[in-house]
């Protein structure tokens, strides 16, 4: 099903093919014009460029490295590389973009920054850059979320955030959305709404992708200086899709390196309960965007579901649905067990704790080994840390193995 | 003429301006929203329905929680249908208005979404999350199926745009006099007597005001500004908690209305 006639409308900014637009009340449509000129202007300006790069490297921590790991596939003809955005300022890759976000909050003379979160990662990052940048900040986070990712929100209030739990809908990360937006729609004059995923009306979309892509470049000069030669695979997990976009777009046009996106399979594709959007959404508009999302047939958004709170959401960023249509990118997915798997195993395997969100990514690698696919390099992007998983890992194994 | 047209014709001789309750189909349940909604149909100049959706984000907690009370009851696309065809057939010439979320239309899809309820009787549908720049393919679905698409004209719309909502809508103009969502939390705002008047200059059909309207003053100021009617929801929401109290403030609320 699509919308038919798209030349009607007098202008259709920000769209990737069909995907993306700008499906919001009208009132919001200032303040993402605003957004978009901050945007260009920065984007064209080198003070701006400076000093996100200063940010980056002094504050946040970048270059990331990029590790080998000798054992976790031990055994197969695989040989896998980790880009270690868990080793960013935060934990998580969700700081690259939040910095800039900021920086362009500040650009606009926005007083205030709201902001929605998951798994707690992108409201740890934008709190963080509050207390530095001195900016108030309020955190809309789903209350079932609070629970599962609770020491997340303590680093937030440590941060002097507000951390606001949602207990609406699915209490999840749709819901801190739609509260972030309600929030927006008040407050737009001197707040900014710093949304934290390749997700949302545009510009969002492609300022955070832009934003992002500093993954990906790293990792493609990293592995071309190690290795001497492009990975075969790059993997990664798809929630919205920003650390995936990330690490992608400096690969696009390298066309022998397969991309691959992995989603939440959450208990199984066929049970339904699961935030595999590519794989069984359909055509819609949720959040600002025409993408693929879980949704029925009269258009009311179904919960998804996931282990992990950070993909446990049922649209995607509309260029991750684009990139599946040219072929770009595969998108497969990794059940929720499969990603405790993998979660426990790169931890006694190779000394780091995954964030189950990655696990998703790393998951898939054990299934191309199992299936004796190789040889081959796999460059996996860790975008984030597990140690925020901790309890609700330890809670789920105790269940499994009493 | 249409019912819209008829209506405001019809005010301006007898010096009152449109008042327009909303409410939620599908409230408090599938089988009572022609219950909860006949009391209003008593004071009604139009009636503004909406579809209940799961993920309302133009609307405040208590439209949204009807929402969801609403979908939980087993609210569907053919119960909301059953009620509008219902009311219309009781009201003839009563204009009635739906307010839906695109991803409603989208599924739907466009040409069977507004084929289905002109079907059922609806004069206009107002899209919340479909600004103007976006409107097109559902401005064109709704001109090819007669009904009238209504677009949002916010108080920080700068003049192309209003321009350009003002030429999109048919039937009524929807204004807001205040930024945020639906809900009595924010009162509304000073209506602003300059945003009225460009709307007329770009020759926008007749501007009813909603969001945060509860009490007679705010309607008073908003006919002062140069409204032609007012669209109180969640106000009615609230009221309706009490049996005894909603058929008094229907009653002080439509007198607010003549001039």
């Amino acid at each position: 099903m699509s919308i038919p006639d798209r030349s009607t409308g007098p202008t259709r900014p920000g769209r990737f093919g069909r995907w993306g637009g700008r499906y919001v009340p009208e009132i919001l449509i200032p303040a993402l014009d605003e957004l978009e000129a901050a945007f260009i202007s920065a984007r064209a300006d080198p003070g701006f460029r400076s000093e996100l790069s200063g940010l980056l490297e002094h504050f946040a921590g970048r270059p990331t490295p990029i590790t080998r790991c000798a054992n976790f596939l031990k055994g197969s003809r695989l040989e896998v590389y980790l880009k270690r955005e868990d080793l960013l300022h935060g934990g998580a890759h969700k700081t690259n973009q939040v910095l800039a976000q900021m920086l362009l909050a500040r650009r606009m003379g926005k007083k205030r920054v709201i902001a929605e979160t998951g798994a707690g990662q992108h409201g740890v990052a934008v709190a963080l850059a509050g207390a530095r940048f001195k900016i108030p900040v309020r955190i809309y986070m789903g209350k079932r979320d609070c629970e599962r990712q609770a020491p997340n929100v303590f680093r937030m209030k440590l941060f002097g955030a507000e951390v606001v739990p949602i207990d609406t809908g699915s209490a999840t990360l749709k819901d801190a959305m739609n509260e972030a937006l309600r929030d927006w729609a008040a407050s737009y004059d001197h707040t900014h709404y710093l949304v934290g995923t390749v997700a949302g009306p545009h510009p969002f979309p492609t300022l955070v992708s832009e934003f992002q892509r500093v993954i990906g470049d790293e990792a493609r000069a990293q592995m071309l200086a190690e290795t001497g030669q492009l990975p075969d695979a790059v993997i990664a997990c798809v929630g919205g899709g920003s650390n995936a976009i990330g690490i992608f777009r400096a690969f696009l046009d390298d066309s022998e390196t397969r991309l691959v996106g992995v989603e939440p399979a959450g208990e199984g594709l066929e049970t339904g309960r699961h935030g595999a959007t590519i794989a069984r959404g359909q055509p819609g508009i949720l959040h600002g965007s025409e993408t693929l999302i879980l949704t029925d047939a009269e258009g009311q958004i179904l919960e998804s579901h996931s282990i992990s709170a950070g993909l446990d959401y049922p649209g995607i960023g509309p260029e991750h649905v684009h990139l599946r249509e040219t072929g770009r990118v595969d998108y497969v997915s990794a059940t929720d067990t499969e990603a405790l798997e993998a979660f426990t195993r790169l931890s006694r395997e190779e000394g780091i704790i995954p964030a189950l969100e990655s696990a998703h990514a790393l998951a898939y690698c054990l299934r191309m080994a199992e299936n004796g696919e190789g040889p081959g390099t796999l460059l996996v992007n860790l975008s984030g840390r597990g140690d925020k998983d901790l309890t609700h890992v330890e809670a789920h194994l105790q269940r499994r193995s009493p | 003429m249409t019912r819209y047209e008829t209506l405001f014709a019809r005010l301006r001789d007898d010096r009152r301006a449109a008042f327009v309750p909303f409410a939620v189909l599908g409230y408090p349940s599938p089988e009572t929203t022609l219950e909860w909604i006949r009391p209003l149909l008593e004071y009604a100049d139009a009636l503004e329905l909406g579809f209940p959706f799961s993920d309302p984000i133009a609307d405040g907690p208590r439209i949204q929680a009807a929402s969801h009370t609403a979908l939980a009851r087993g609210a569907c696309r053919a119960s909301h249908l059953t009620t509008v065809t219902a009311i219309r057939a009781e009201h003839p010439d009563l204009p009635i208005g739906l307010l839906v979320y695109a991803n409603l239309v989208y599924r739907t899809g466009l040409e069977a979404f507004y084929a289905a309820v002109r079907e059922a009787g609806v004069d206009s549908v107002l899209v919340a999350d479909v600004p103007v720049s976006e409107i097109g393919p559902f401005s064109a679905a709704a001109h090819a199926q007669g009904v009238d698409p209504i677009l949002i004209a916010p108080p920080n719309a700068p003049d192309p745009t209003l321009a350009q909502i003002a030429r999109h809508s048919r039937g009524y103009t929807y204004v807001v006099s205040r930024s945020g969502i639906t809900g009595t939390e924010t009162a509304a705002g000073r209506p602003s007597a300059e945003l009225l008047a460009r709307l007329r200059d770009f020759r926008a059909p007749p501007a009813l005001i909603g969001f945060g309207i509860s009490k007679p003053e705010d309607i008073r100021r908003m006919l002062e500004a140069g409204a032609d009617g007012v669209i109180v929801g969640s106000s009615l929401i609230e009221k309706a908690q009490d049996p005894g109290e909603l058929e008094p403030y229907l009653r002080e609320l439509r007198q607010a209305t003549r001039y």
